[in-house]
């Protein structure tokens, strides 16, 4: 960085070398890219990580496998439910334990509900990055808080739900419950209807999004990327339909593609995404079974979470999470610790393309291209 | 297709119509519902949870911690500090001396209600949590024992004392109705059982017990609660 005047490109132009963030309030969070400028035209970017680092795997190594779980939840802090389902997932593969019928339907309930808030938050987040200021912003918040509140009933905090259980669910969904997310999800639609109109086809957005930020469908692969990114590229990965974890095989639902792969096919796609993940909620809101939330196996570790010892093995369990596939690898020695935990985080992954969509876009367009790869930077940094 | 500027003209008959409309429809259907903090409050929802509290039955001495440690040894961020109160002859009291919790490190996972086999800890409804002045948290002998003001302020800003932790079941009764009258009727049942039980096991243990009543009647009940 020392050499910021040095540089120089082909023609014997000098170079501008910008840091933008930690504190920038469109890097969603404290992200810091270093952009090379030749003019407003982006010719060079790194992007730099670490500055939320929290030692999140560490400190998951020394604490019993049950204290973790309130430990993801701060992972991705806007849809924490996704996190406790990964690794829920991931411990009950380790340790061989099976989940009522009735917990299966409650964990996808809530996991879609989860998905619903982080694509609306995103969209609104992506629209501020654009300009448009905090009026979509605000549409959708309006919406998430009724969510919230429900979140907030069930789980007991709005945000850090630490819901999960494994082998279950912490709580058991009231009919009240049932009710108020029978009426969420017949209000959405005349919502998304609303915010489409107001978007969809604005001709701003339209020009500030197409054809910006294209990633093709072969990088896209090659990297590793996943989510919406991903399907917004064209590319039909869905983990909820590939590995079908949970009971995720019962449900009626399509993958959402883009073609371009640009800003504006990810926004598109994430509305789409909402409207399937609606259909998901009304198919499970009607065939809920009664019975059990919690394995009986797995009771007695509730009060005493350090008598939970899964057998020695490993295990990587995976969740389609809104942003991506979010992974839990843990390996168990048999004590009450985990002896290695590692966080395969999507924000970190799609992450790595983000030089590769900007090069060649002007300096304005990156902060939306970053916006539409809807990164958080508690899973980022870990 | 259309003409230029139509999707652009339909965004602004969208926010002109949520603009209007917010003035007749209701908070809940997207009229102005924005809640004028101080003065007005939502209500709170009955399982919100933030920072964990202490309950006792009628009097703050009659306190339900027995101080097993148990909250202590599974909080996650290990904010709890316990110490168990000994009695003159130097047997353990089963009640604390000590119980501090660290807000500032508590993460309000809701761990410790969880865990506790005694019903005794359970998460507030209290959000409206600030330092409080030194003065009145902080005993003498830690603030001799602190070199500087400001390091004392910042050490114990956000530790909260038995003292103030201890909280009436009455009080809990009212933020928290349904799961307390839930622990009430179990505890009430608990206790029935208890009653019981003892005549039959002094019949028992008649002769060996009778040296040492006092302390082999404290610790039985209690032994009777723990494998629960």
């Amino acid at each position: 960085m020392e050499q910021t005047m040095d540089l120089k490109n082909k023609d014997n132009t000098p170079l501008l070398e910008i840091n933008f963030g930690p504190q920038h309030p469109s890097t969603h969070g404290v992200f810091r890219m270093t952009v090379q400028l030749e003019g407003e035209k982006i010719c060079g970017l790194k992007p730099v990580f670490g500055y939320l680092h929290r030692n999140h795997e560490q400190i998951a190594e020394n604490l019993p496998y049950a204290a973790i779980m309130p430990y993801t939840d701060r992972l991705d802090y806007v849809n924490a439910l996704a996190n406790n389902f990964s690794y829920a997932i991931t411990i009950e593969k380790l340790a061989g334990l099976d989940v009522p019928e009735r917990a299966e339907y409650i964990r996808i309930i809530m996991a879609e509900l989860a998905r619903i808030v982080n694509h609306i938050t995103v969209i609104g987040f992506m629209l501020n990055d654009l300009g448009a200021f905090f009026t979509p912003l605000l549409y959708a918040f309006r919406e998430r808080e009724r969510i919230l509140d429900l979140f907030e009933e069930v789980t007991g905090s709005r945000l850090m739900n630490n819901y999960f259980r494994f082998g279950g669910v912490k709580r058991d969904l009231t009919d009240a419950n049932l009710a108020a997310i029978r009426k969420i999800v017949t209000r959405f639609p005349a919502f998304l209807e609303e915010f489409e109109n107001l978007l969809t086809k604005n001709e701003i957005l339209c020009m500030r999004c197409q054809n910006i930020g294209i990633l093709s469908a072969e990088t896209a692969t090659n990297a590793g990327i996943t989510g919406p990114v991903l399907r917004a590229s064209g590319v039909n990965y869905d983990i909820r339909k590939v590995d079908s974890y949970s009971i995720y095989n019962r449900f009626d639902f399509k993958i959402p593609l883009g073609q371009r792969g640009d800003v504006y096919d990810r926004y598109y796609v994430r509305i789409l995404e909402i409207r399937e993940s609606l259909k998901i909620l009304d198919q499970a809101l009607v065939r809920i079974p009664q019975g059990e939330i919690m394995n009986k196996k797995a009771l007695p570790f509730l009060k005493m979470p350090r008598n939970f010892k899964p057998p020695v093995g490993e295990a990587y369990g995976r969740v389609e999470s809104p942003k991506g596939e979010l992974g839990f690898y843990v390996v168990s020695d048999g004590t009450p610790q985990p002896w290695r935990y590692h966080v395969r985080a999507p924000s970190l992954i799609n992450l790595t393309v983000l030089e590769e969509m900007c090069l060649g876009q002007k300096i304005a367009d990156a902060i939306i291209i970053l916006g539409s790869i809807d990164i958080v930077l508690g899973e980022t940094d870990r | 297709m259309t003409v230029f500027g139509w999707g652009v003209f339909k965004g602004m008959l969208v926010t002109l119509k949520n603009f209007a409309t917010s003035y007749f429809r209701k908070p809940d259907e997207g009229g102005i519902f924005t809640v004028q903090y101080p003065e007005e409050r939502e209500k709170t929802i009955e399982n919100f949870r933030n920072f964990p509290f202490l309950v006792y039955d009628e009097t703050p001495e009659k306190i339900r911690c027995v101080a097993c440690g148990i909250c202590e040894r599974e909080c996650p961020p290990k904010c709890i500090h316990i110490e168990m109160e000994t009695d003159t002859a130097g047997k353990p009291a089963r009640r604390p001396a000590v119980f501090d919790i660290d807000y500032g490190l508590c993460m309000n996972c809701g761990m410790c209600e969880e865990v506790c086999p005694f019903d005794s800890i359970f998460m507030d409804h209290a959000f409206e949590v600030t330092a409080v002045p030194i003065s009145t948290n902080l005993n003498k002998t830690v603030l001799d024992q602190k070199k500087t003001k400001v390091s004392a302020e910042r050490a114990e800003g956000l530790v909260r004392h038995k003292e103030k932790l201890l909280k009436s079941n009455e009080y809990f009764r009212e933020i928290r109705p349904a799961l307390a009258s839930a622990i009430d009727q179990k505890r009430k049942a608990a206790e029935e059982k208890k009653r019981a039980i003892p005549p039959l096991r002094h019949n028992a243990s008649d002769g060996p017990v009778l040296g040492r009543e006092s302390t082999g009647g404290q610790a039985q009940p209690s032994a009777t609660q723990e494998p629960k």
